[in-house]
This record gives structure tokens, C-alpha cells and sequence, in this order.
């Protein structure tokens, strides 16, 4: 490898400065290898394989480098990540220092360039991307393959140490291990605090873990970003429900804790509310992909939690990432006809346009404006109908997107043999009712100020989905960057 | 963390353990429950909290063998460890004064209730306890439950200790025959027997308290398996529950729910024992 690597560099320089920006707008993106369609969905394994160093190299040579003080990708990063640098880094093909430049802002890069919605993030604000005819610079999937390159070749344990600031005595106990909780604990660690995480499952990395699959996101990946943060020292106590095991107050009062961070995340499944939906059969989609990826059901021979696994149709009620990650684990499972079915129209759809992409090349079939109005089941209460509305878009709603308005006498009914409810969720009410003197909005979030992250109740931050509602990975590691600053602050100085 | 302190056989496939988790045993009120991993790759099951000893920092567990985790766990002993286990889960019971209270108990639910009784009795009440088995011999916790209560009635199907019946005809007896004037009645046990003591007391306007033991994945409210219809809304027994106003729940529903994955259990559990059996 070492010998490629010294190739490609040199190849690279050569090039590097010769290539006028004409030049560089003619390279085409570099679109992902992938699986084929057909044979990745009778596997979980992950769907594209990722950039070769060649690949990379060529797709970085697609930048511009645009002069203006703070390129546009970076503005529109929510952890603001010196694209341009890291960019130009790869150019040379100098990969490790490319990671190393990552990691100054994103201590989870692996992930951010595989589950970041770059087309509305980085990607979005790309130049090159806002000319018409050029696609923008692949930027998730070139820090995906900076932060992979790393993890085989470089010499992870060496430098995150050398990052920490010894000599810092107080500690902080970070409630929730999803990337909120995990964003904060690194970065508090690398000041030198003792941190401890507290989750409730059995193993750490929120939605991370039990809900984006492996197809999408390998358990591997995950696993050696969560024993980096293990080698820096963050201590980790899973099983532990805050609230129920240990109490907030318990934490700061009892425990020694300096300050608590709260990164529970908005995890409590929505229902439709209409008859039939507890027929067995319907899951929520948290509850069917729990037992997929937390509980690995995919993995038969190996472990014990159940899942049907094989039937005809498969309806998905929604439209997020979440319902294009259930549709997609249905199809691996062995449904042969696996929907989606949304009350809006495909504009309005809020998952990743890869994972939409994605789903249509597996033969997902999408029926838009319909509307579940009840569940039908068999006589031993398994759901085998459900009748659906047609709907019309209508005036817009207090969200500007056009309100669907059911069509009279639009009814019918589809057969099926399963079905996810992936319509969202609701603040999960453990937390907020075992702390008081801590405020939550009408819909139960935490109430949390959006550049510190400080709550109502001294001592006490909160970040990611519990204050924002349900929203991105990107955004809630980046809550969980501005309460460390904040929690460092409030440490040195002991004013709230 | 997690050591199996101590382990009994009761006979016909239930076990009691003591548990090393000083965290939950520091917490645990009546009525919460804990979820379990065996191993590793193992499922999360929810079990009952019987008692606590917040000194030794352990809780004890009374067990059914039904499946396979069940099994796996009946095959451990003392110096054991489990893989995980997490709680107290659940809200706790409602302890107060609130007079004369029946508390009615069949299989491990006896278990459960020992706790809530005890600590009904320490708030005043008059506890009359009904318990039951299909056999004298399969009688759990007789001793516990007389101390926890103020009388002890028991019931087995043959006849064979206490009155030949099943715990409802106690009840019955008690409230009709007798005039029994009950405040509230507290059932824990199969889903049959809650819905049985559910119906009776619906007809004669008595407060009825239930237990639920649907599926369960986390525990803590993430999930949605464990979804019970109530006053005919959606409720999460684990964390709305799992005790619930019995004559509020819809209980074809959860014996339905729990019923859904019984083929893949099965198969589990046969493929398990076979195994098992191969070994030895
Ligand atoms: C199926 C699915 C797919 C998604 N796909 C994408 C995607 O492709 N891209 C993207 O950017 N975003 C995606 N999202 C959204 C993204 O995952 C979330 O916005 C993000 O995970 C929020 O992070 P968080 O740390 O706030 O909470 P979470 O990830 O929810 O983590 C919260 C953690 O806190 C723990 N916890 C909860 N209560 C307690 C308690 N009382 N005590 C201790 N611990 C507790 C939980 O067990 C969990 O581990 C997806 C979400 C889902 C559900
Ligand atoms: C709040 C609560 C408290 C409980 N307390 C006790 C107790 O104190 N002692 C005791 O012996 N049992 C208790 N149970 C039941 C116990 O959880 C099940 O017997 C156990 O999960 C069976 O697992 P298995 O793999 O051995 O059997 P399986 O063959 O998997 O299942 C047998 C039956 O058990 C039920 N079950 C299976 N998996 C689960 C699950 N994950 N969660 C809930 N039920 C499930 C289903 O109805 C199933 O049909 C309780 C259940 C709940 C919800
Ligand atoms: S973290 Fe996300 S938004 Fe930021 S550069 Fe990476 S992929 Fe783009
Ligand atoms: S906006 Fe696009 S072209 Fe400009 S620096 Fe960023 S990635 Fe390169
Ligand atoms: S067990 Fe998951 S929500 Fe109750």
C-alpha cells in the first residue's frame, strides 16, 4: 500500500496546479461502486464499496478550490469542516493528513459521509454543484473514503491520545449515547474532563445502532468509532436508564458530576391512531428495525430475537429515512413486494435522495398521496388488509408544502402481510419527568438555548433530537460540539 | 455486575435467583420489572423485580421456563453472569390506604405481587391475599405471602390444599357469599386469570388493578412492541404501566400481541433443545 500511496502522490503532484478550473469542470463525479441491485437485496451487506485511492484522488481533482475566505460547502456544513482543506489534501494524496483534518471538527467522519442528506447540507452550496450540468464536488463520499483509508492505515490509537489535555479534574456525565452524547463526550474528553456516558441500552450509538442498518451503515464502522472514544478514556456504563436507574439530580448531587448533558434523543414511535393498527403485524418502524439491527434478527444462525421474515407485500407508511431504511430491511428479509406509501406527493419526500435512488434500483414500489384509514387482520388478528384514501394536494400548511386532502369516496383496500408506521416520533417522557425544574416545549423537547445548550435547570445541557425534535445525525453531534465549549466555559468559570 | 448470587429450583420449571445489580436493587419499588440478556447474542426479556435487598445490592427473580431464553437462563447457577440487565423499569405500583384489598396471584405473578402486598399492609390496609396452583406442592411463596398479608386464601384445581377451585371462585365466594366489602383488587398472573377477576369485579364496580406482560424490547419506551389498548388508546406498559385499570383493557388484544411470534419461538426453542440434548 505504502508503495500505491507514494505513486499516487507523486502522480498527484505533477498535476496539482497545472489543472485550470476548466479543466477541473470537465472531470465527471465519480458515482459510488455499488452492489448490484439484485444481489444486494438478498444481503444486509453495505451498498456502495466506497472510493479506491484513484478514485478519490480524481473526484478531489473536481474542486475548484474556490478563494473566497469561507468556501460555500463549509457553510453549508453544519459542523463547518475545512472541506476545501481536506479536499486538497486528497488531491495530493496525502489521505491521513486529509483524516486529520476532519477530525479537527467531525469525530465521526466514517459516518457523516455515509448518512449526512449532502444534497442539502455540503453538497447543496457547492458552486460547482449550483451551475447547471455539473454535479457538485462528492463530498460524504469522499470524507467516507478518507475516514475508511484511516481506519486501515493509520495509526488511530496514537493520535487521538495525544490529543487530550491532561489535568482537568472535574468530570461530566453525558446522558444518552446517539451522536449528540457521543460528539459532546469527545470533544469534552479532549479537554481533559472525565466524562462517563450513561445509556440505556446495552450498547451505545443511538439511532446509529438500533435503527440505520447495516446495509447503510456497517455495525464494524460504528464500533471502531465508539472504541476510539473508549480509548480516550470516555467511559461508557450501558444499561443504564437516567431517570429510572439514576436520576439527573442523583448525577450532579450524588455522583460527583460537575454538569449532565442530555442527548436522549426523540425516541418514542408515533402512531396513526386508526383502527386495526394493533393487529399484529404492524410494527413501528422503531420496533422493526430494533429488532433488526440492535438485536441483529438478520442474523438467524447467530442470535435469538424472532422476525417474520418472508411474505409477499411490505407497506411502509411514510417517507423519511427511517421509512426508506425499514422498506429496504423488508425487501432483504425476503418480502418480494415492499411499498412505500405516502400522503404526500414524491416533492415532499424528507429521506436522503441516495436512499431513495437506492430503494428504486431494489424494486421499491412507491404509491404516493394515499392515506391509511384502517387495518384490516384474519381471523387470528394478523393485519392482512389495509384500505387506504386517495388524496389531492390542497392549500399550503402552516410548513408552506401543499396540505393532502382526502379525495371522497377513494377508498380501497391493498393486501398485505406487514407494515411499518415510520410517521415520526415524540419526545420519550423518562427524563424530562424524573428531573424537575427543567422546562419542555408544548411538544415535550427539551428547552434548550440553541447556541450553548443550556436548559432552565442549572448545570444541566441538552442537545440533538430531545430539543430539536426528530432531525440529522450532522445536526446533533454539532448540538453536542457547542454544549462541550459551553460545559468547558461554565467549568472554568462556575457561572450559569 | 450481574452474578447470579443465588439460585433455587421450585420444581415444574420455576426458579427463583438472586441477582448482583446494586444500582437496580438501591432503586426498586413494587411493581417494576427489569429487562435481561443471558448472553450475548441473546434476546431482552422483562422479568418482575420480587424483592430487593438494597444492602447486598441484589434483587431476586422468580422465573417460568416457557422458551428458549427461559431455558437458557434455568441452565445457569450461582457464580453465573448474566450478559445484561437493566432497570428498575416501569412505573411503580400505587401504594396507598386504601382499606380492604384483595391481592390475587396465579404462576410467577405471585412473585410480583408479594412486594405490593407487603407494602400495601405496611400502608394500613387490610390485605386478604388469594393465591393459587394447579397442585399443593406447586404452591409458590405460601410463607412470604401469609406475612404479607392479613389473610391467606388459597385455591389449587385439584383440591388438593386450600379450596378446590380456581383463585376467581375465592373471589367470588369472598364478594358474594361472604359480602366482603372490597376497595380494590390487585391481579397478577396469566392473562386468563386477569381477565376472569377483571370481568367478576367489572359487575360489582370494584377497582381492579392488572399487571401486563405484553412483548417487550427495551423497556423504556423506544420501541412500541409492548403497545397495549386501554380506555381504547395506545398506551406503552412499559412506560405507562404495566400496572393498568383492568377494566380498561382491551385483553384479547394483548394475548394476540403476545402470540405473534410463537411460531418463530418455537422453533427456537426446539432447535435449542436440540442441541441441548446432542451435547450431553
Ligand atoms: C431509522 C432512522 C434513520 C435515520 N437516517 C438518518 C440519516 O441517514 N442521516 C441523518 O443525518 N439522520 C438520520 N436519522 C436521524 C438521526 O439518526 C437522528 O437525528 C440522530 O441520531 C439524533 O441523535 P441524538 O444523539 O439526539 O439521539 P439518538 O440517536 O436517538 O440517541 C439517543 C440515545 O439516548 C439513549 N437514551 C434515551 N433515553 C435514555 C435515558 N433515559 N437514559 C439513558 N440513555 C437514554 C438512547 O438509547 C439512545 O442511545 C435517522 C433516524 C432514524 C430513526
Ligand atoms: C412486565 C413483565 C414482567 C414479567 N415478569 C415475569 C416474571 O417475573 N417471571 C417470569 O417467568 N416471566 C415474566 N414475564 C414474562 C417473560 O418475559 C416471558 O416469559 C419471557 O420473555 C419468555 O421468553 P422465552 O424466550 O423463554 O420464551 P419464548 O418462547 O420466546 O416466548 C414464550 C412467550 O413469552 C412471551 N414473550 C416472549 N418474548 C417476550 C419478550 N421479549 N417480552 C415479553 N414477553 C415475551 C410471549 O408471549 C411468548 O409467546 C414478564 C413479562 C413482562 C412484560
Ligand atoms: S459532515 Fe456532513 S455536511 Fe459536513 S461535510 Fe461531511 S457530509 Fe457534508
Ligand atoms: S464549494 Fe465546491 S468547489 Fe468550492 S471549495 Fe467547496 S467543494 Fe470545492
Ligand atoms: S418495550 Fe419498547 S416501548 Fe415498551
Amino acid at each position: 500500500m505504502e508503495n500505491i500511496n507514494k505513486n499516487l502522490q507523486s502522480d498527484a503532484t505533477v498535476k496539482e496546479g497545472k489543472l485550470s478550473t476548466k479543466e477541473r469542470l470537465q472531470i465527471k463525479r465519480h458515482e459510488m461502486p455499488m452492489q448490484d441491485p439484485q444481489e444486494r437485496i438478498k444481503n444486509f451487506n453495505e451498498v456502495p464499496f466506497g472510493y479506491s485511492p484513484e478514485e478519490a484522488i480524481e473526484e478531489a481533482k473536481r474542486c475548484i478550490q474556490c478563494k473566497s475566505e469561507v468556501p460555500e460547502c463549509v457553510k453549508g456544513c453544519p459542523v463547518n469542516i475545512d472541506i476545501l482543506g481536506f479536499i486538497n489534501l486528497i488531491e495530493k494524496g496525502d489521505f491521513l493528513a486529509a483524516a486529520k483534518k476532519i477530525k479537527e471538527t467531525n469525530s465521526l467522519p466514517a459516518i457523516c459521509g455515509r448518512v449526512c442528506p449532502q444534497e442539502d447540507q455540503c453538497e447543496k452550496l457547492c458552486v460547482i454543484g449550483r451551475r447547471k450540468d455539473t454535479p457538485s464536488v462528492a463530498i460524504g463520499n469522499l470524507e467516507r473514503f478518507v475516514a475508511d483509508y484511516k481506519a486501515k492505515y493509520g495509526n488511530l490509537h496514537f493520535e487521538v491520545n495525544s490529543f487530550i489535555n491532561p489535568g482537568k479534574n472535574k468530570k461530566v456525565a453525558i446522558v444518552g449515547g446517539g451522536p449528540a452524547g457521543l460528539a459532546t463526550a469527545g470533544d469534552l474528553r479532549k479537554m481533559g474532563y472525565g466524562v462517563t456516558i450513561y445509556e440505556a441500552l446495552h450498547e451505545i450509538g443511538g439511532v446509529l445502532m438500533y435503527g440505520i442498518p447495516e446495509f447503510r451503515l456497517p455495525k464494524d464502522i460504528l464500533l471502531r468509532e465508539l472504541q476510539i472514544l473508549k480509548d480516550m478514556g470516555v467511559e461508557v456504563i450501558t444499561n443504564a436508564v437516567v431517570g429510572k436507574t439514576v436520576t439527573v439530580d442523583e448525577l450532579l448531587n450524588k455522583k460527583g458530576y460537575s454538569a449532565v448533558f442530555i442527548g436522549t434523543g426523540a425516541g418514542t414511535p408515533k402512531f396513526l391512531n386508526i383502527p386495526g393498527e394493533e393487529l399484529n403485524g404492524v410494527y413501528s418502524a422503531n420496533e422493526f428495525l430494533t429488532r433488526v439491527n440492535l438485536m441483529r434478527a438478520y442474523n438467524k444462525n447467530e442470535y435469538d430475537t424472532p422476525i417474520k421474515s418472508c411474505g409477499n407485500t411490505f407497506v411502509v407508511f411514510g417517507a423519511g429515512n427511517t421509512a426508506m431504511d425499514a422498506v429496504r430491511t423488508a425487501l432483504r428479509l425476503g418480502y418480494h413486494d415492499a411499498r412505500i406509501f405516502y400522503r404526500r406527493s414524491r416533492k415532499e419526500m424528507t429521506a436522503r435522495l441516495e436512499e431513495i435512488h437506492h430503494a428504486e434500483q431494489e424494486g421499491v414500489k412507491f404509491d404516493f398521496l394515499v392515506n391509511p384509514v384502517r387495518f384490516i387482520g384474519d381471523e387470528n388478528q394478523n393485519v392482512k388488509q389495509v384500505e387506504c384514501l386517495k388524496m389531492e394536494l390542497g392549500e399550503p400548511d402552516e410548513s408552506g408544502r401543499r396540505r393532502p386532502v382526502p379525495i371522497k369516496g377513494s377508498e380501497f383496500t391493498t393486501d398485505i402481510e406487514g407494515a411499518v408506521i415510520a410517521i415520526g416520533t415524540n419526545a420519550n417522557p423518562i427524563v424530562p419527568q424524573s428531573t424537575p425544574g427543567m422546562e419542555l416545549n408544548k411538544w415535550g423537547y427539551i428547552i434548550a438555548n440553541e447556541e450553548t445548550g443550556k436548559t432552565t435547570k442549572k448545570g444541566v445541557f441538552a442537545g440533538g433530537d430531545i430539543v430539536t425534535g426528530a432531525a440529522t445525525v450532522i445536526l446533533a453531534m454539532g448540538a453536542g460540539k457547542k454544549a462541550a465549549a459551553s460545559i468547558d466555559e461554565y467549568l472554568k468559570i462556575g457561572i450559569w | 455486575m450481574y452474578e447470579i448470587i443465588e439460585k433455587k429450583n421450585l420444581g415444574e420449571g420455576m426458579n427463583v435467583y438472586k441477582i448482583n445489580v446494586p444500582d437496580v436493587a438501591a432503586k426498586a419499588r413494587p411493581g417494576q420489572f427489569v429487562v435481561l440478556r443471558v448472553h450475548e447474542k441473546g434476546e431482552r426479556i422483562p422479568i418482575t423485580i420480587a424483592g430487593n435487598d438494597e444492602i447486598n445490592g441484589s434483587i431476586t427473580i422468580l422465573v417460568q421456563t416457557v422458551g428458549k431464553t427461559t431455558h437458557l437462563l434455568s441452565e445457569l447457577s450461582a457464580g453465573n453472569k448474566l450478559a445484561d440487565v437493566v432497570g428498575p423499569l416501569g412505573i411503580p405500583s400505587e401504594i396507598d390506604n386504601f382499606g380492604t384489598v384483595i391481592c390475587m396471584g396465579g404462576g410467577f405473578g405471585i412473585a410480583a405481587l408479594h412486594p405490593i402486598a407487603k407494602a400495601l399492609k405496611e400502608h394500613g390496609n387490610h390485605i386478604i391475599s388469594i393465591i393459587g396452583a394447579r397442585r399443593k406442592d406447586l404452591l409458590l411463596m405460601e410463607s412470604e405471602m401469609k406475612e404479607a398479608s392479613s389473610e391467606l386464601l388459597v385455591a389449587t384445581d385439584d383440591g388438593s390444599y386450600g379450596a378446590k377451585g380456581f383463585v376467581t371462585d375465592v373471589l367470588k365466594k369472598l364478594v358474594v357469599d361472604n359480602k366482603r366489602i372490597i376497595n380494590r383488587v390487585i391481579a397478577i398472573g396469566p392473562v386468563p386469570m386477569m381477565k376472569a377477576v377483571s370481568d367478576f369485579t367489572k359487575s360489582y364496580n370494584i377497582k381492579t388493578i392488572v399487571s401486563l406482560n405484553p412483548i417487550m424490547i427495551d423497556g423504556s419506551g423506544m420501541c412500541g412492541a409492548c403497545r397495549v389498548l386501554v380506555g381504547g388508546k395506545t398506551k406503552f406498559a412499559c412506560v405507562d404501566g404495566p400496572d393498568f385499570d383492568a377494566h380498561e383493557v382491551d385483553f384479547e388484544n394483548l394475548v394476540n400481541r403476545q402470540r405473534f411470534y410463537k411460531e418463530e419461538e418455537k422453533a427456537a426453542y426446539e432447535c435449542h433443545m436440540k442441541q441441548h440434548h446432542s451435547n450431553m
